[in-house]
């Protein structure tokens, strides 16, 4: 099962790159480097999805108890910080070219860097905590607090951002998208979407493997 | 069980001490660090007050349970009878108390030593400062409960905790901001709406999720 996901994400992906480098036309006045933004739009989306998992599974490990939904969390956790790194990684190289710089304290930005030091926090705590049964309601707790705190970041970063400087210069146009380069970005949202699955699948049989090995 | 946070107070005196000195100490190093130039300083100092309530706040909520713990008392609180989200209560109300306290003592020597004339913004300051501590306490409390048990517990609990206060962080010093500018507080009300927000999520998040904490 995992396997079959595996290649089905493998297989997306490819379809992915043919899209958005082949099919896709290039963009007039960005040129090559907006073909960035079919990797940093799809990471961007997964982390999110990765976090809100996170939140979901913490509430079931702490009504539930049960060991599965804790590895769920702490493998969508994992994978939602790599992602945000890709995201950050992906939106600097595309910064750069185009804003001509590599980072700047945009809204959107900082909002994202708060997400990403937030979470590398809560698997620095899963980390720090012996006991693996208190690790897990920790972390659990962690992580329903640190989603609910998703909005009030999002808010406050916006208001002190965007009562100084409004970011329509910094957003990338939101301009109608051609379907070309629409169907391209759907494509790789899909193909991103089934490697989380599979990452969390594959890390979840990996934490059950390691934690029945030291029971 | 509320009488827990008198138990902090009482306790709380020699972590008092210590903080007024660190209080002092960050005063003296803001002062070094950015000299006597006062434009300069009266444009960063929302965010230096700020800076010292929430170092020093940090020092003295990381340390909430550890009595508790150098004691061996941890026992004891995850055996007390009744509700545990009446020790957290307690708990928060004292190191709302701790914090005030050195609060109070922090503006005062903001006032005398960057030579700021805070009289007549006080009331408005005074809101602010009580809707970014009880933020901060509330979660800080939750947290430093839960890092109590880890390891490097010192290191990981401003870890975890300065990322999520942001909210709290930015609306705090940009009211702070615009009181010290003689802006009237409706100029402001988003930032005081959102902390009043973020306080309730915040303390609610702390009664519904301090139970999970003390089960073992």
């Amino acid at each position: 099962m995992t396997t079959l996901l595996g290649w089905l994400a493998a297989l997306s992906l490819a379809v992915g790159a043919v899209m958005g480098f082949g099919v896709a036309p290039r963009e007039v006045t960005q040129g090559n480097v907006q073909r960035i933004m079919y990797l940093h739009v799809p990471t961007a989306w997964v982390a999110y999805l990765a976090f809100g998992v996170v939140l979901v599974a913490s509430i079931a490990y702490l009504v539930q108890r049960r060991p599965g939904a804790d590895r769920v969390a702490h493998a969508s956790a994992e994978v939602g910080v790599i992602f945000t790194g890709l995201t950050i990684a992906a939106g600097s190289i595309w910064g750069k070219p185009t804003w001509g710089t590599w980072w700047t304290w945009d809204a959107r930005l900082t909002s994202v860097a708060v997400l990403f030091v937030m979470y590398l926090g809560y698997l620095l705590l899963r980390g720090m905590i012996d006991d693996p049964e208190r690790a897990a309601r920790y972390c659990a707790v962690l992580g329903i607090v640190a989603a609910l705190d998703v909005p009030l970041v999002h808010f406050s970063v916006y208001w002190w951002r965007t009562l100084h400087q409004p970011p329509s210069v910094l957003k990338p146009g939101a301009a109608t998208m051609p379907p070309a380069i629409l169907a391209a970005l759907l494509v790789n949202l899909a193909a991103f979407t089934l490697l989380y699955v599979y990452f969390v699948a594959k890390r979840v049989r990996l934490l059950r493997a390691e934690s029945e090995a030291l029971a | 069980m509320a009488w827990k946070d008198l138990l902090v107070e009482r306790r709380s005196k020699e972590t008092l001490n210590a903080l007024l000195f660190f209080a002092l100490a960050l005063l003296f190093v803001f002062q070094f660090a950015l000299d006597a130039d006062r434009e300069r300083l009266a444009a960063v100092l929302p965010g230096l007050l700020w800076l010292a309530f929430i170092l020093s706040g940090m020092l003295g909520l990381g340390r909430v349970f550890l009595v508790e713990r150098e004691n061996d008392c941890w026992e004891g609180l995850l055996l007390a009878p009744g509700d545990k989200s009446a020790i957290y209560l307690g708990k928060l109300a004292g190191s709302l108390a701790l914090m005030f306290v050195v609060e109070a003592i922090v503006l005062a020597l903001f006032a005398l030593f960057f030579n700021v004339d805070l009289v007549p913004v006080l009331p408005g300051l005074t809101l602010v400062i009580a809707l970014g501590t009880l933020g901060f306490a509330a979660i800080g409390t939750l947290f430093a409960a839960m890092t109590a048990q880890a390891r490097a517990r010192e290191l990981l609990f401003p870890v975890l905790l300065l990322p999520v206060l942001v909210p709290v962080l930015l609306g705090t010093v940009k009211a702070t901001e615009a009181l010290l500018l003689r802006e009237p507080l409706a100029d402001v009300a988003h930032w005081l709406k959102l902390l009043v927000a973020a306080d309730v999520i915040y303390v609610v998040a702390g009664l519904l999720t301090f139970d999970f904490i003390l089960e073992g």
